[in-house]
């Protein structure tokens, strides 16, 4: 078979493609973006849903008919998806539903470092966790087979050094063709009224004793024999840091991590003198096995933060607490010298402005020179931040909050933000600048709704940002390029935080890196005439 | 224990934008190529937008943990000199910095191409046929810039054996 050098989230995509997924969806995350990018160029059907909670709404629609999904996110998409994520457990699949979680161990390209391990153990799910390119796939191919057989929905926990590392992956024979989606009507377990989700709780509950049995003698645990003295149980890469920082203990590598196979625990920990558990983040594995009576070491909680490697594992073995080495300290990242928010920023600052931020490259602003963010929390809050502070400063300051949010970012969740706007104005108004860069530039340039173009760029439905502002009844509306005009922007922007009135200002200028990939995008489009959707009309 | 002691240890760094990735991508290939385990890790997301870029390849018979231990590297390429004293503690005691002075930009067909240029020098020290590398640099690269990435090569791999 075909062996090649993959990332992970390459190898989840190969894996897509070779087990027959019918529909990937998600919304850009690092590091989980290019899963869908993959599974789109291997020829599958892939699509950026406008956030994770659609976009896991979307893939258990198509798991209730039958047919194979994988959905995509980030570990704070997986937040945001929580909430048909939960009841998903109850209502089960008919056909398969992974949902691949990529955890940021370390906070790479995050806001927090939360463990989604967490999420299985509450929502009830079973979640597989690969250690590098290969197992991604094999795991990948595993969750759709176990969704299949239990029929529920499985997560797939990814870190950020199994997503972008590369290893050699070997690919399989596609699997046996999926199903063809057809609809059943199944009214107790789909509709979840308390009568019918009460009966629900307890099948999950019963799935779940099954997968445990099922995991005690499945190849899902790999149990390696050591000298007898040392063993330690492990999930994800840092099985792999273990191995090279011990080759002489035991291992028991766990790749389904809830439910956990305690009993195989148990008699591992027995077969050794000292067990230790090594895990990246929470004490997930550490606690569940200590609550189930099971004598094992954890890690200190300096381990709790970051990544693990080699060298944090030999320490963390070595019962080791003397201060770590300090990481290289590079250089930080920086907004692009010819972006198109640069003037946004200075006029921020100029006019000394409270500026309730959100996430995106603009996130950057918040570095000298400009230090143009007050707050920043999670996708979309910058609306809701905004108006709260200007809901209870003293006047003065309250006409000085902005809230400032990019293209993709005020689609994902901004949307809602700017509906409570419109319903709960604070007494002197407010303004919410949307920084229209035409793409999800932060992940590497992402088609979302308003840019009316698909994942693989093909010409679709445009959502109008100013169109949509104007119709929920915000009374100013204006599109201004910030480089064409930047006194035009500043001007205006005065003018807005005069009133006590709501506005919305769409900073419009394309994103300095992708313009040229748009420009092309543009004249494919008009060569092909867009007689592809004559019935989508601009919202 | 023995699986370990074959495998060589690189790190590359510079500034996002550089080539990093690239460099480490070629690398990790022609290793790919010449039969070897490859692991190759680095993070990017934030780090496109022109700050530090680290990017860790490690072959051998078996490579278990993808990334270098810090102060373990055999061998530290580096295209920014900026980002050599915050690198170098990756560095293990008889490790080998190749530096971006090492190949003089002013020779190169382009000056993009310095990354291509230190895989060059980092080839002369390294076990991998030459076959493996050229195929590796075609792979990465569209067809147009091959021929100006194949002289950066040759250029590099002549300034390795002049030091």
């Amino acid at each position: 078979m075909e062996r090649r050098l993959l990332s992970g989230d390459e190898a989840v995509a190969a894996a897509a493609a070779d087990g027959g997924v019918h529909l990937g969806t998600g919304y850009p995350g690092t590091p989980s973006t290019e899963i869908l990018e993959a599974f789109s160029t291997l020829g599958g059907k892939a699509q950026w849903a406008p956030n994770e909670k659609v976009a896991l709404e979307v893939g258990l629609g198509a798991a209730f008919a039958g047919a194979r999904a994988i959905v995509t996110m980030k570990h704070v998409g997986l937040n945001v998806a929580a909430d048909p994520l939960f009841t998903s457990a109850y209502t089960g699949v008919t056909g398969a539903l992974v949902v691949v979680a990529a955890d940021d161990p370390g906070m790479a390209s995050s806001q927090n470092e939360q463990d989604s391990r967490r999420y299985a153990v509450a929502a009830g799910l079973p979640m597989l966790e690969p250690a590098d390119s290969q197992e991604a796939y094999d795991l990948a191919l595993a969750a759709l087979e176990l969704s299949e057989r239990w029929q529920l929905p499985v997560i797939l926990r990814m870190t950020t050094r199994v997503c972008h590392s590369k290893s050699i992956v070997t690919r399989r024979a596609a699997s046996a063709p999926a199903p063809v989606p057809r609809f059943r009507r199944d009214v107790a377990a789909r509709v979840m009224i308390p009568a019918y989700a009460r009966p629900a709780h307890r099948r999950l509950r019963t799935k779940l004793d099954s997968l445990q049995a099922f995991g005690e003698t499945s190849p899902l645990a790999v149990w390696r024999e050591g000298d007898g003295k040392l063993g330690i149980v492990a999930n994800g890469v840092t099985a792999r840091h273990a191995r090279e920082a011990a080759p002489g203990a035991s291992l028991l590598e766990l790749k389904l991590v809830h439910p956990l196979p305690l009993e195989k625990i148990r008699a591992f920990a027995a077969s050794v003198e000292r067990c230790v558990v090594l895990e990246e983040g929470d004490p997930v594995i550490a606690d569940a096995v200590r609550a189930a009576g099971i004598a094992v070491e954890a890690k200190a909680p300096a381990f709790r933060f970051g990544e693990l490697d080699v060298p944090r594992v030999r320490r963390i073995l070595a019962r080791d607490l003397t201060p770590e080495p300090e990481p290289p300290k590079g250089k930080p990242p920086q907004l692009c010298e010819a972006c198109p928010y640069h003037p946004v920023y200075s006029t921020l600052k100029k006019l000394g402005c409270i500026v309730a931020g959100d996430i995106g490259c603009y996130t950057l602003g918040v570095l000298p020179p400009y230090e143009g963010m007050d707050t920043c929390v999670a996708m979309g809050a910058s609306l809701g931040v905004g108006l709260g502070l200007r809901h209870v400063l003293p006047e003065e300051d309250a006409r000085k909050v902005v809230s400032i949010i990019g293209d993709s970012t005020f689609v994902h969740t901004g949307l809602n933000g700017l509906v409570e706007m419109v319903y709960n104005p604070p007494p002197t108004g407010h303004v919410l600048v949307v920084l229209d860069n035409g793409t999800t530039a932060m992940t590497g340039q992402q088609e979302h709704p308003g840019t009316g173009r698909t994942l693989d760029h093909a010409p679709t439905g445009k959502l109008s940002i100013e169109g949509l502002a104007r119709a929920l009844g915000v009374r100013n509306v204006d599109v201004v390029d910030p480089i064409a005009e930047p006194a035009g922007f500043e001007k205006l922007l005065v003018d807005r935080l005069a009133r006590r009135e709501l506005s919305v200002v769409v900073a419009r200028r394309p994103c300095i890196l992708a313009a040229a990939d748009i420009r092309k995008y543009e004249k494919a489009a008009a060569a092909a005439g867009c007689a592809a959707c004559p019935e989508i009309e601009n919202v | 224990m023995s699986d370990r002691v074959d495998v060589v240890n690189v790190v590359f760094a510079g500034l996002g934008g550089q080539g990093v990735i690239k460099a480490s991508d070629i690398l990790a290939d022609a290793a790919f190529r010449a039969g070897r385990d490859v692991k190759k890790a680095e993070v990017h997301g934030m780090s496109q937008r022109g700050g530090s870029v680290t990017s860790d390849v490690r072959f051998g018979r078996e490579v278990l943990s993808p990334m270098v231990p810090g102060g373990e590297a055999d061998y530290l390429v580096v295209l920014s000199a900026s980002e050599i004293a915050v690198t170098r503690p990756l560095l293990g005691p008889r490790g080998v910095l190749i530096p971006p002075d090492l190949v003089d930009e002013a020779t190169l067909p382009n000056r993009k191409s310095l990354n291509v240029a230190l895989l060059g020098a980092l080839a002369r020290l390294l076990d991998l046929p030459e076959e493996h590398w050229l195929a590796a640099i075609r792979a990465a690269l569209p067809e147009r810039l091959h021929e100006v990435n194949e002289k950066a090569f040759r250029i590099g791999r002549a300034a390795a054996l002049r030091t």
